[in-house]
């Protein structure tokens, strides 16, 4: 369910919004203090980031915004002014899966997948930055998302195949 | 990637699927976003339902007032009074009201339903009905409970009792050379799940209620809906969408909150969705049971157990949900995977006043394994010999009875079992050096093992009680479809269930999908849960799929020997000519296997899996904070259908173990949750845990398809005991309480005066 951050606040009015979303330039309406999750999922009907916590602990929320991971579920919608936001939509190219969604497909990294989303794009953030990383490295970088399925071990072989993948292309 | 070699003929022992890691069925979905869980779906005038719940664990409800500031008329008020049918969910018992008439028996117990489209409204709005209560006496404790000063459920208290009973218990103790005591405790455990509990229910006066959600069990939501809505079956429909982590925790509960979804739409008229935020999933909705369980064994000078006597108490909350089920599964794994000549083993199930626990991966078995596998160590050390010795004295072998006198039929050999684990390890070795290492330094090493097994599939006569079907058909462009209401939560059920049917059919896997689970469409297979979906559906799936081919082969469409395109020919034929092909496949239970209800005697389980663990930890004395380094999961499940899968469910099961040993603790205060946040209930991260190694062994098992075994709950049976067994290895001091947290280690330590 949508919980707004504060409902006398966001009841003063919507504004405008011009932010950039997986290389397509938006313009709508929202309410300052909207949840930029929820605007996501309910108005640009990007529903792959997902709600677990609320409370930006379990990362499942997790977006790209000006190329750092942030928990969409903690950043006032307003924020996002002329962000370029990249959400788990926007990683496979036409039909063609990323790099980092196969390695998830073929090392078992995902098996309920509600944290998937948000876990692809918190190691797409780590390989930006750090194209080849060790095991510990992933390790610390994707500690702010929660998985309850795996045990986190196959996510862990799955970004660092991913990470050969990229550095041999 | 995919099973891309199409060999259309092969013998059983020549799989081209079974044993091979093909592509989750649903996995593109996943990585991509696609998949559709509950949040994901709106439907056109929609509105939002909210759960009133009890501030209080027990009393009589005085008033209910609606703040004036609120329009009400706005909004769908549902009470007990608007239940059409029987004001309970309808499980195993009907003690548990859908909404509370009067009497309150646990924190958050929900009294009253709001509904309006406005979510923000709604949240206000739930903080805008005043409960007035007149208090009762309540009780938190397995102790209180027991002692009965207060009556809170029956006569007694009691919700279930068991009584295992081998051998004559009574002789054994003036035998005896040692008689070794213990209790051990474990605490409740949140499964956690990434996807809160949620639903949306849809009422048209001709086709009945719809519901949609997150949940394990299609059948059950069914039953419990037409006790509750006062409908006939086929006007009761569930539909089970991408489920986001189950664990056990959305076997029962997702059938009270459709209720309530159900009852908001029946008097609106108007879809109602309901999604639980972090903190209502985690206050008011299930738990793995705290349990207590005390062990007296006698024990010769030779390390044999000649007897003993186990008490297992589990604490099952405020109505009896599950506890009866949880209990027994606990009851009948008190004894390990040992041999007792004589035992007396009782279990009890009791009331308090918190809210009901229920199922969580494993099922009471990883209370009562725990405490047997403490015991164990401590059983070696008042013997004087080792971990190992103690156990490998002990082990059962083929031949020998279990407590429940059932015949060990397969050839499992535990001592080489365990070798195998020591070996993988480097056991001896690490704990001679730990043993020298720690004698400096604030980092003190530990090395534990845990012996255990684990029952797959339902209880003693459950299998033939539930009678599962399994359905699976052609279809018009001739690929096939697996019919089943067993669901996919993470662990692999499509994909499994997918490869049994390609394999018998010597199809490629691309060629089968498996339905959406909707009791519309697809046939009562059984809960998803007791380790059950790939040995006993799975066995279904293989005999229902092999009836589509002798439908062909009978009706002239097809030879013995056939490619897969001469295949989907006839199955295009065939459902041209006939308009379907389809073939049904029931459970018949195997001959000549024994169990005894009365007495809780006989064969328990068709198989069991057997496993050994080792846990390797480090105690920093400085902080007070135990690691684990490393961990050797070896077991015996059968054939491994699908490696990667079976690994993941491994590695997944023992990280949730670790977090049951020393990190996962739930806070009550007057009976209610007090950390029922992600911030403060603390489940291990990425950080947080050690590489697992994982290793089958593969005996096989004529029970299951293609000789599988159960495997899902195994592995969270043996963390926690070979965890706690090398924190005593490293520090000397005893731990018989889960979990272990920081500020345990410390007192204990001090207590103890190891510094």
């Amino acid at each position: 369910m949508t919980v707004p951050m504060s409902v006398a606040s966001e009841r003063r009015g919507k504004c405008e919004l011009a932010f950039v979303v997986n290389g397509r330039r938006e313009n709508i309406r929202v309410y300052p203090m909207e949840r930029l999750l929820d605007v996501l999922r309910h108005e640009l009907n990007l529903t792959g980031a997902k709600e677990g916590c609320g409370e930006g602990e379990c990362g499942s929320c997790s977006i790209l915004m000006n190329g750092e991971l942030v928990n969409s579920c903690l950043v006032p919608a307003l924020q996002a002014a002329d962000a370029e936001i990249t959400t788990i939509e926007g990683l496979a190219a036409e039909s063609q899966l990323s790099a980092l969604q196969s390695a998830f497909l073929e090392c078992g990294g995902a098996q309920c997948g509600i944290c998937t989303p948000g876990m692809i794009l918190g190691a797409r953030h780590l390989l930006n930055k750090n194209p080849e990383p060790n095991a510990d490295e992933i390790r610390e970088a994707l500690s702010g998302n929660l998985c309850r399925c795996t045990g986190y071990a196959q996510i862990v072989e799955a970004v660092a195949q991913a990470a050969r993948h990229r550095s041999s292309e | 990637m995919a099973a891309r070699s199409r060999p259309a003929k092969q013998s059983m022992s020549d799989q081209r699927i079974i044993g091979k890691s093909v592509p989750r069925k649903e996995g593109r979905d996943k990585v991509t976003g696609a998949a559709r869980y509950i949040d994901d779906m709106t439907l056109p005038g929609m509105l939002y339902g909210a759960t009133v719940r009890s501030q209080i664990p027990r009393g009589i409800i005085k008033r209910i007032s609606f703040a004036p500031q609120f329009d009400w008329d706005e909004f769908v008020v549902v009470t007990a009074k608007d239940i059409p049918g029987k004001n309970c969910i309808a499980l195993i018992g009907d003690d548990q009201p859908c909404l509370a008439d009067g009497k309150i028996d646990h924190p958050e117990e929900p009294i009253l339903l709001l509904a309006h489209a406005d979510p923000h409204l709604l949240r206000k709005a739930v903080d805008a009905v005043t409960i007035e209560y007149e208090p009762l006496p309540a009780i938190f404790t397995m102790e209180e409970s027991e002692a009965r000063t207060e009556i809170i459920w029956g006569t007694d208290n009691t919700f279930k009792t068991f009584l295992i009973s081998k051998g004559d218990v009574d002789s054994v103790w003036c035998t005896a050379d040692f008689i070794v005591e213990g209790e051990y405790t474990t605490g409740a455990q949140e499964q956690l799940y990434i996807e809160n509990n949620g639903v949306i229910a849809a009422f048209d006066p001709q086709q009945g209620i719809t519901v949609w959600g997150s949940l394990q069990c299609p059948y059950y939501v069914h039953k419990a809906l037409m006790a509750l809505c006062a409908l006939k079956e086929d006007k009761v429909r569930v539909v089970q969408m991408e489920t986001g982590g189950a664990f056990g925790g959305k076997e029962d509960y997702p059938s009270i909150i459709a209720g309530h979804a159900a009852l908001l739409a029946m008097k609106s008229a108007r879809p109602v969705k309901i999604i639980y935020d972090r903190t209502e999933d985690m206050t008011a909705t299930t738990k793995r049971h705290p349990s207590r369980t005390r062990h007296r064994t006698a024990v010769s000078k030779d390390g044999k157990i000649l007897g003993g006597e186990i008490d297992f108490t589990i604490d099952g909350g405020a109505y009896a949900t599950l506890s009866s089920v949880v209990l027994s599964r606990g009851t009948i794994h008190a004894g390990g995977p040992y041999y007792w000549p004589n035992v007396r083993i009782r279990g009890k199930a009791v009331a308090t006043n918190m809210p009901p626990h229920g199922a969580f991966r494993g099922f009471g078995a990883p209370q009562s394994l725990f405490a047997m596998e403490r015991h164990m160590d401590r059983i070696a050390q008042t013997v004087g010999l080792s971990p190992v010795e103690i156990r490998r004295r002990n082990f059962l072998q083929p031949g020998q009875t279990t407590t429940t006198e059932q015949t060990i039929r397969e050839e499992i050999d535990l001592s080489k079992l365990l070798d195998r684990a020591l070996e993988l390890s480097s056991y001896t070795a690490k704990k001679k050096r730990f043993a020298q290492e720690n004698q400096t330094g604030p980092i003190k090493k530990g090395i534990g093992i845990a012996t255990f097994l684990h029952g797959a599939g339902f209880t003693g006569s459950g299998e033939r009680y539930l009678a599962s079907v399994v359905g699976v058909e052609g279809c018009a462009d001739g690929t096939v479809r697996v019919l089943v209401s067993s669901t996919e939560f993470g662990q692999g059920t499509n994909t499994v269930l997918c490869q049994i049917a390609a394999e018998a059919l010597e199809l490629p896997y691309d060629d089968v999908c498996i339905a959406q689970p909707d009791t519309n469409q697809v046939p009562n297979s059984g809960p998803t849960v007791a380790s059950r979906t790939a040995m006993v559906v799975g066995n279904l799936v293989r005999s229902a799929a092999l009836g589509i081919k002798q439908a062909l082969i009978a009706d002239g469409l097809l030879s013995d020997k056939y490619s897969p395109e001469e295949f989907r020919a006839a199955c295009k034929h065939h459902i041209a000519k006939r308009g379907e092909l389809r073939s049904i496949a029931r459970y018949d239970p195997p001959p000549g296997v024994f169990w005894d209800d009365e007495k809780y005697r006989g064969e328990a389980y068709a198989t069991f899996a057997w496993a050994v663990y080792v846990a390797e930890v480090a105690v920093d004395l400085s902080t007070y904070t135990a690691t684990v380094k490393e961990f050797v999961a070896l077991q015996e499940v059968g054939k491994v259908l699908h490696p990667i899968l079976a690994k993941g469910q491994i590695i997944g099961g023992v990280a949730q173990g670790i977090g049951f040993a020393i990190y996962e603790k739930v806070v009550w205060q007057n009976g209610r949750m007090q950390n029922g946040q992600m911030t403060n209930y603390i489940m291990p991260t990425s950080a947080d845990l050690p590489k697992i190694r994982v290793f089958f062994e593969e005996l096989g098992n004529v029970h299951g398809a293609y000789g599988a075994k159960g495997i899902g709950e195994l592995p969270m049976d043996g963390p926690a005991p070979a965890i706690v067994n090398a924190i005593e290895d490293a520090l000397g001091v005893r731990f018989d309480s889960i979990p272990v947290l920081p500020e345990d280690i410390f007192e204990t330590v001090f207590a103890d005066g190891v510094r």
